[in-house]
């Protein structure tokens, strides 16, 4: 039986080195709609926080009139979030170690969103 | 906000400034009000906390019927506003939480700092007291004290 996009997509960026994890989040509720996360980690929290972020980011990037972000890294003592948004609706959030190759995990994310179309 | 069990107030301050809802109540599963954070009229609160607790008791009775587990949460989203209603366990025995909330947060905020707010209650509430007979007496004085408390009249 073939993988569901989402699934596709959450493979493509879990395979990166260093990527612990991986989920589509609902933009607007913050609410996880596909994930693919190491045991220990808690998708509702994250997915939660990081549409938070990510739509304030959002707000503020576009206040100073740049536009859209197309691609959030940010970087932790403890590891690096990265959040693409799919459209309006959509957020595809990877959850990484602190030395991952962040612009492999890039390029990944943005095949994984051209999967889901 | 105000609270009848003034050790409730900072757990739920807590998750009012974080979770940046508009509206909260906090109830046993009778119905009866613990806390309120939003509401001006008495007879809001005593409306919403009985319809709260019979969403509640008919889900549950649903989630029964159905031979499932039980709902904990149930979430009604409108275009403007949402609400959250969950039932929760706490040492004072079986609550219900209604969250009211719009666009400036989001159910994924909100939820995860209800399970917060869950955890805080656990830990702050303080052994019950030993259980005293009911004097209608008392239930009349305890009632008022209750209502001047939640609205401050």
């Amino acid at each position: 039986m073939s993988a569901s996009p989402f699934e596709a997509a959450l493979e493509l960026v879990t395979h990166v080195p260093g990527v612990r994890g991986a989920m589509l989040v609902s933009a607007a509720d913050g609410v996880v709609v596909a994930e693919a996360l190491m045991d220990e980690m808690k998708g509702s929290a994250v997915a939660a926080l990081a549409a938070s972020l990510a739509s304030r980011l959002r707000r503020a990037v576009e206040g100073a009139g740049r536009g859209a972000p197309r691609f959030m890294h940010l970087t932790a003592s403890g590891g690096t979030l990265l959040a693409a948004p799919h459209g309006e609706d959509l957020l595809l959030v990877a959850v990484a170690e602190r030395t991952v190759n962040a612009g492999l995990a890039r390029i990944e994310m943005l095949r994984a969103l051209e999967i889901l179309g | 906000m105000r609270a009848v069990e003034p050790w409730v107030a900072a757990p739920m301050e807590s998750f009012l400034a974080e979770s940046q809802a508009r509206l909260c109540l906090l109830m046993t599963t009778a119905g009866q009000v613990v806390a309120q954070h939003g509401f001006v009229r008495a007879v809001d609160v005593m409306g919403v906390a009985a319809l709260g607790a019979g969403i509640v008791a008919s889900t549950s009775e649903l989630a029964r019927t159905l031979k499932w587990e039980p709902f904990t949460t149930v979430v009604h989203q409108g275009p403007h506003q949402a609400h959250l209603l969950a039932s929760f366990e706490t040492p004072r025995g079986r609550w219900v939480g209604l969250v009211v909330f719009g666009p400036d947060t989001s159910l994924g905020l909100v939820q995860l700092f209800f399970e917060q707010l869950v955890k805080d209650l656990a830990e702050a509430a303080p052994e019950a007291p030993a259980p005293q007979p009911v004097l209608a007496a008392d239930f009349e004085r305890e009632l008022n004290a209750s209502l001047r408390t939640l609205f401050g009249s």
